[in-house]
């Protein structure tokens, strides 16, 4: 406890890391998701048998074979994406960024598919009557509706999602719970230190869980 | 390579194990030494000490690593860990009376190998296990039965020479390990992996600057890579391979030194360095000298 | 998928000729990505056929399945089962009447919901695993797992058991029934068999968790994928290898969850949880049950 309190600069630190992981894939997630279910539910036929294809896929493989994958499997290859450390950013922060949101997505995708389905039947219908077209529909009536009934479900997977940052740890990370175990392994009181950890997640999730109940009721429908 | 078996049959309570079949190990390469397994280990032995009561059960377990090529690694087919590590395990073993096939192999990782001592879920530890103040507070370790220093691995056209031009790269190392801890203190973006063989991977394919651990194990990476990678900087740490035991039983410390030194005297020892870690091209290195046991 | 139509008229000759094109540039796309993927496995050798050899040589593939797949398929199972202990325990311990009761439950489902499954894992092992006689990796999993996976089905549970219309429990405690006999014998049963496709959906999630093992050395497809790429430098055979068993193995489970539903419960929805899998949070459950 006390290593943890003397040496709480690196506690803070590697929570940013945490937290830098989670707001970046958070984005790319929320883009690559939506991109899979327009697809997913647009007209046109192979686009959706791809997008669901791939939803089924990696929806279904672990988390850390994902990161295997893009960390271990890809180099094999050559594709190591050093061009964006001329951006100033580490090639590992970007390929731990991708293999979460490559997983993440397909989480994003199902719950603003579930979204649309929520949406009552005759707002599209009363939405063709007038004469919208296929685009017109979902984004002027569908859509809002869509993403509000969303919130509830994507916090969830944001939830997951900050949780799931806790793989990158294995991956040349050392973000929240790399730091824990660097912490637990020179110290010989364990317990305490899990403790302050967790109490870093909790609070990062009672956050994320917070927010959308805000953004939840501010966006409720009046029906 | 011929081994020696024991079908062990314990009678009872200081009765001798005979020794009854030599057999044919096959076309097992990497098996290691030939160990003389002692018979009659238990009478060898005080009564009440750790050594009589493993040889008097005629099992030992013995933490070794699973994953490092060299020092300690099991394939997904294998029943047996080969390497460094496992071969004085053997040797160990042979002195108690106990054969390689009646040894229990356990799997440890860099970190949770006090924790197994000290509960004594393993009898003894050989998992390329630097000797520490810090650990020796907590569990035994007898030895350095092997010396080396931590050192850089890094592709044949790196820039990195000295130590000083890791301030600012990036360092791939094992997940808990003292070399990614040194490192990060040299400022260092260290990059904890789960094995070195992935650390490896990182370097060769240019995802890190360069790989950190003990010399040993970069030479053999090395050799195995002769044309993409080198090793760079003199060893600017001292880490000491000892065995690790738990303080619950202070007397196997002498035993384990003299069993290790005896080992170095006949060969064994180059024997089992020679099989192993020299496999990838690595000199045999002189034996080093023993610390003394605490006193118990 | 029938109300996805209503969002677009049938097409026209014009849309057709549209969509059409639009199919041609994302086959394109797609093709063109996946022949990149081949061009440049080919060019770095990675169809050697010694990459592939193991996963074609029977010992490898025992391994994977009796070493790797078993082993994972028997956590998960324990762990769905004592998880299932727990979520019911907590999640009824969260409709109880006393306040105490209630709020020690709410907390507890709280924080292992809240805390990544890998930390407590790593914990569990490395500060408890060790333990005489006590915890090895599989039971450091198996546990992580339980209390992970039981807090979300606490969630489920208390949902489903609010789902269980009013008027059930009314008439049980009419007829002179007690709290706990109402709960055991008229609310459990019936939402039991609403929550039974959310837990084998919690299979699912439990399945794949099992693979987070690999930080703690414990056994799994994971597991002896990592021994065989390390033995075989075939790190990208090894995860599509890997990876397809894993695939294989949930869609099988989300089949039986699919017809469980459709055979006890109908053609309702699965209870939201297993929307999100792998999620919780009581805000996306069963909205307003409170």
């Amino acid at each position: 406890m006390e290593l943890v309190l003397s040496n709480f600069d690196l506690y803070l630190s590697a929570f940013r890391l945490t937290i830098g992981l989670f707001l970046v894939s958070a984005v790319g997630s929320l883009l690559l998701g939506t991109l899979l279910a327009a697809m997913r539910v647009g007209p046109i036929a192979f686009m959706s048998k791809a997008a669901t294809v791939y939803i089924t896929v990696v929806r279904n493989t672990p988390l850390l074979i994902i990161f295997v994958f893009v960390i271990i499997g890809l180099p094999k290859l050559g594709i190591l994406f050093r061009s964006v450390e001329e951006l100033g950013i580490s090639s590992f922060f970007f390929r731990a960024c991708l293999a979460l949101t490559l997983y993440t997505s397909t989480f994003v995708a199902e719950a603003i598919r579930s979204g649309i389905n929520a949406v009552p039947l005759g707002q599209a219908e009363a939405a063709r009557a007038i004469g919208l077209t296929f685009g017109g529909t979902m984004t002027q009536v569908v859509l809002p509706q869509a993403f509000r009934a969303t919130v509830p479900p994507l916090a969830s997977v944001f939830i997951a999602l900050l949780k799931n940052t806790s793989v990158a740890y294995a991956f040349g990370i050392l973000e929240a719970t790399a730091r824990m175990k660097y912490f637990t392994n020179i110290s010989g009181n364990d317990l305490p230190i899990f403790l302050i950890f967790a109490a870093g997640y909790v609070v990062l999730v009672e956050i994320i869980s917070f927010g959308a109940n805000r953004l939840e009721r501010r966006w409720r429908v009046a029906r | 390579m011929r081994l020696t078996r024991t079908k062990a049959a314990v009678a009872g309570l200081g009765l001798a194990l005979s020794l009854v079949a030599c057999g044919d190990a096959g076309d097992d390469e990497s098996a290691g030494v030939d160990v003389e397994v002692q018979e009659d280990a238990g009478s060898e032995f005080d009564d009440g000490t750790r050594m009589k009561e493993l040889a008097d059960s005629g099992e030992v377990i013995i933490g070794v690593k699973f994953d490092q090529p060299g020092i300690g690694f099991k394939g997904a087919t294998d029943d047996m860990p080969v390497g460094f590590d496992p071969e004085l395990g053997k040797v160990l073993a042979a002195s108690l009376g106990i054969a390689p096939e009646d040894i229990t192999w356990t799997e440890t990782i860099s970190d949770n190998r006090e924790p197994f001592l000290q509960s004594g879920e393993v009898d003894l530890v050989l998992a390329s296990y630097s000797i520490t103040d810090e650990r020796r507070a907590v569990v035994g370790q007898a030895g350095p039965y092997y010396v080396t220093g931590q050192q850089l691995l890094v592709a044949s056209d790196s820039d990195i020479d000295s130590l000083d031009d890791v301030k600012g790269t990036e360092v791939c190392s094992v997940t808990g390990s003292t070399s990614l801890e040194n490192i990060e203190a040299e400022g260092a973006t260290p990059r904890g992996f789960d094995t070195y063989s992935e650390c490896v991977d990182q370097v060769l394919s240019g995802a890190v600057d360069a790989m950190t651990t003990d010399g040993a194990i970069l030479l053999g990476y090395a050799a195995e890579h002769p044309d993409e990678l080198k090793v760079v900087v003199e060893p600017f740490s001292e880490e000491r391979y000892g065995v690790g035991y738990s303080l619950d039983h202070p007397e196997m410390c002498q035993w384990i030194v003299d069993t290790l030194t005896a080992a170095q005297e006949d060969g064994t020892w180059e024997e089992a360095f020679a099989a192993t870690l020299g496999a990838s091209g690595v000199e045999t290195p002189e034996p080093p000298a023993m610390d003394e046991c605490p006193a118990a | 998928m029938s109300q996805t139509s209503v969002l677009f008229d049938v097409a026209g000759p014009r849309t057709r000729a549209r969509h059409r094109v639009y199919t041609v540039i994302s086959l394109v796309v797609i093709l063109g990505l996946a022949a990149l993927l081949v061009l440049r496995m080919a060019d770095r050798g990675q169809f050697a056929y010694d990459l592939w050899e193991p996963f074609l040589t029977p010992e490898y593939i025992q391994a994977l399945l009796v070493d790797g797949l078993l082993q994972t398929l028997k956590m998960a199972f324990f762990s769905v089962i004592l998880a299932v202990v727990f979520g019911t325990i907590f999640g009824v311990g969260k409709l109880s009447d006393h306040a105490s009761v209630r709020w020690v439950c709410w907390s507890v489902v709280e924080f292992f919901r809240a805390v990544p499954v890998l930390m407590l894992m790593i914990f569990l092992y490395f500060s408890y695993g060790a333990g005489p006689g006590g915890l090895d990796a599989f039971w450091c999993v198996v546990i992580a797992l339980t209390l992970y996976n039981g807090s979300v089905l606490a969630e489920v549970f208390r949902a489903g058991i609010l789902a269980v219309p009013r008027g059930q429990s009314e008439a049980a405690y009419a007829i002179g029934m007690r709290k706990t006999q109402v709960m055991t014998q008229i609310l459990l049963p019936q939402a039991v068999k609403i929550m039974l496709p959310a837990i084998i959906s919690q299979c699912v999630v439990a399945l794949k968790d099992t693979s987070l093992g690999y930080a703690i050395t414990a056994p799994g497809l994971t597991f002896v994928g990592k021994q065989i790429y390390t033995d075989f430098q075939n790190q990208l055979q090894t995860v599509i290898v890997v990876a397809s068993l894993y695939v294989s193995v949930n869609l099988v489970l989300t089949w039986i969850a699919t017809w469980v539903q459709r055979k006890f419960v109908g053609e309702k929805k699965i209870l939201e949880v297993s929307m999100v899998a792998e999620t919780e949070v009581g805000a996306g459950l069963a909205p307003g049950a409170r």
